[in-house]
């Protein structure tokens, strides 16, 4: 009934699939670990050099665990979003929360030289760009939240978040008008998004919210599927439709929000891989969509993070960058052999 | 256990419909005064404008009247909540944004949310009851379709299939005819037909298959002049009703045939 049976197959080998690439991801890198040792390492036992226990404890299975949190959350926003808005092409930053989130940054990175010397020395600490991008995505949030309240038409608040896209995006253009090469670079290489450098830490606080995240889109379930339909059927079923576009939103800005706080702006990811994930599964029904995109997110990061590692060299690429490069061509191609795009 | 007075499904007292703007109201349509039966077919006709969709939008709770009251089963509309409302009407709607990827299945089953757990699992209970009005309307053969792959007509059977799966006393229809051919409008109107006496469910639809719904419904509603005329054809037909219903110099009703013709 369903293809309920055929699908839940698949979402077995996506949760497979998980686990291995997270192994070639952590086994593979400037130094290549056995995937015998990697596994090892994880159980707890000795491994045969000490320093790739060291490694992967401390370097390799952060960095892992973070490409699943990032992949899998900013999947499921850019799914949330595109049944919301009803658009193919929405995706996790359509509120505008990593324009936010990159104004906040921009601002403690580049603000120094428009508002003096003192100003961005006591904002750069370990943190400044983590609280800054948080900061930036809530302030956007919050707007969009407050105009989602007030507005009764969803597609008005895909606007409006595109609006303060462009508004962000202008003031940063500014601030980097007016900074030095050295500042505009770092705000540059932020924006390259970075997946390593985080710590258990920082690595615990971003679950935490994934978690809450992840929770409400499941929460949010049975009204997604009701809005298949459109919202004035959806009404007809019973949806509170103000409350679901609410916790929708909510969901998305504690995912895209938190991962682009600890991240960066990851680009693309929340947008293909629902496409992805449809092509593999035809389904509509989010009670497998939303699985299927946790575990595809979640597969696309980790490789994509092993390429960008560039195993075997010293060199690495901006992560950014490697998922659209990878991204890109995959559904091109899938789209075109399909020669049927599901929607 | 069925008494022989048939339950009153819907009824409205001194109702007016029609939109507020800045304080103004603008009235489309006062007065209404309908009861509607179980197991009754009733048609809501009128020109273009007439508020054949304000109405059913009032009536399915959608929008709020301007003055007097929706009663369902003898529940101020006002009152129920959309969770208790959404197993009371079912819709059935024109020029949505449905997601043609589902499946015909996957359509009908999503009926069934009023009554289905957190997420919106289906029990047996659900299953059966997809299965049935999927049966009803005469869909199994194409029932595992994509619904981008059906025609206009198969889709809006699949659609009705959907509101008899949601399982309430009565069904709302816009113009579920548009888009058809003669013969597939005459086939969906009977089908409706077919199904009020069948499942003994009351349903309402707005058309402007007048010719078709005349020989049909068990009773029609009327929009001309910001009234409604609510009545049996028949009676409709002997009180002139339709005499004036278009701008006479083209079109006349033929009170022989009950039909309209061209001039």
């Amino acid at each position: 009934m369903l293809n309920q049976q055929k699908y839940s197959i698949a979402l077995v080998f996506l949760f497979l699939a998980v686990i291995l690439t997270a192994l070639f991801n952590i086994s593979l890198g400037s130094v290549n670990i056995p995937i015998s040792e990697v596994t090892a390492s994880l159980f707890g036992f000795e491994t045969e050099k000490e320093t790739w226990k060291y490694i992967i404890l401390n370097y390799r299975l952060p960095k892992a665990i973070t490409a699943i949190i990032t992949g899998s959350g900013l999947a499921v926003s850019g799914l949330l979003m595109q049944t919301l808005f009803r658009n193919p092409l929405a995706g996790p930053y359509v509120l505008g929360l990593s324009s936010g989130a990159s104004l906040g940054v921009a601002i403690v990175l580049m603000g120094a030289s428009v508002f003096g010397a003192t100003f961005g020395a006591i904002l750069l600490s370990e943190w400044s760009l983590v609280i800054a991008s948080s900061l930036g995505s809530l302030l956007v949030m919050f707007a969009v939240i407050l105009a989602s309240v007030r507005l009764r038409d969803t597609m008005a608040i895909l606007i409006i978040g595109l609006m303060f896209a462009s508004l962000t995006a202008a003031i940063v253009s500014v601030l980097a008008y007016f900074s030095p090469a050295s500042q505009l670079q770092q705000y540059v290489f932020w924006s390259y998004g970075s997946l390593g450098n985080l710590s258990w830490e920082e690595v615990s606080i971003l679950s935490v919210f994934w978690f809450l995240g992840i929770l409400t889109s499941i929460r949010s379930i049975k009204n997604l599927n009701s809005l298949l339909l459109g919202e004035q059927y959806a009404r007809s079923l019973g949806t509170n439709i103000n409350r679901n576009r609410f916790m929708v939103i909510i969901a998305t800005s504690l995912l895209a929000g938190s991962i682009t706080a600890f991240a960066g702006p990851i680009a693309f990811v929340g947008l293909a891989v629902p496409h992805l994930v449809r092509q593999i599964i035809p389904s509509s029904n989010h009670i497998t969509l939303v699985p299927a995109v946790i575990f595809g997110g979640a597969i696309l990061m980790l490789i994509c993070d092993t390429i960008a590692q560039l195993p075997g060299s010293e060199y690495s690429l901006p992560i950014n960058a490697i998922t659209s490069l990878i991204g890109a061509p995959v559904v091109i191609w899938l789209l075109v052999r399909k020669r049927k795009f599901n929607f | 256990m069925r008494t022989e007075t048939p339950n009153i499904v819907l009824k409205t007292d001194k109702l007016s419909i029609g939109y507020r703007k800045k304080g103004i109201s603008q009235v489309v349509a006062s007065d209404i005064d309908i009861e509607i039966k179980e197991g009754e077919l009733i048609a809501v006709i009128g020109v273009n404008g007439a508020g054949k969709s304000t109405l059913l939008r009032t009536l399915s709770g959608i929008q709020p009247g301007l003055s007097g009251e929706v009663f369902i089963s003898d529940k101020k509309i006002s009152k129920i909540d959309p969770s208790e409302l959404s197993k009371n009407i079912s819709l059935v709607l024109t020029e949505q944004l449905i997601s043609k990827n589902l499946s015909v299945l996957e359509l009908v089953a999503l009926g069934r949310q009023p009554y289905t757990n957190w997420i919106g699992r289906l029990n047996r209970t659900d299953l059966k009851k997809v299965m049935h009005a999927i049966k009803l309307v005469d869909i199994e053969e194409i029932r595992n379709k994509k619904c981008h792959e059906l025609s206009d007509g198969q889709f809006q059977k699949a659609l009705i299939a959907r509101a008899l799966a949601q399982d309430t006393s009565l069904i709302i229809l816009d113009e579920p005819t548009t888009h058809l051919d003669l013969f597939h409008k005459a086939y969906v109107l009977k089908l409706l037909q077919q199904l009020s006496r069948e499942t003994k469910k009351a349903i309402l639809f707005a058309s402007h298959e007048i010719n078709l719904a005349l020989q049909l419904c068990d009773k029609m509603l009327i929009l001309k002049n910001k009234k409604a005329l609510y009545g049996q054809p028949v009676d409709l037909i002997q009180s002139d009703s339709f005499k004036d219903l278009f701008p006479s110099h083209l079109i006349h009703f033929d009170k022989e045939s009950s039909s309209f013709k061209i001039k």
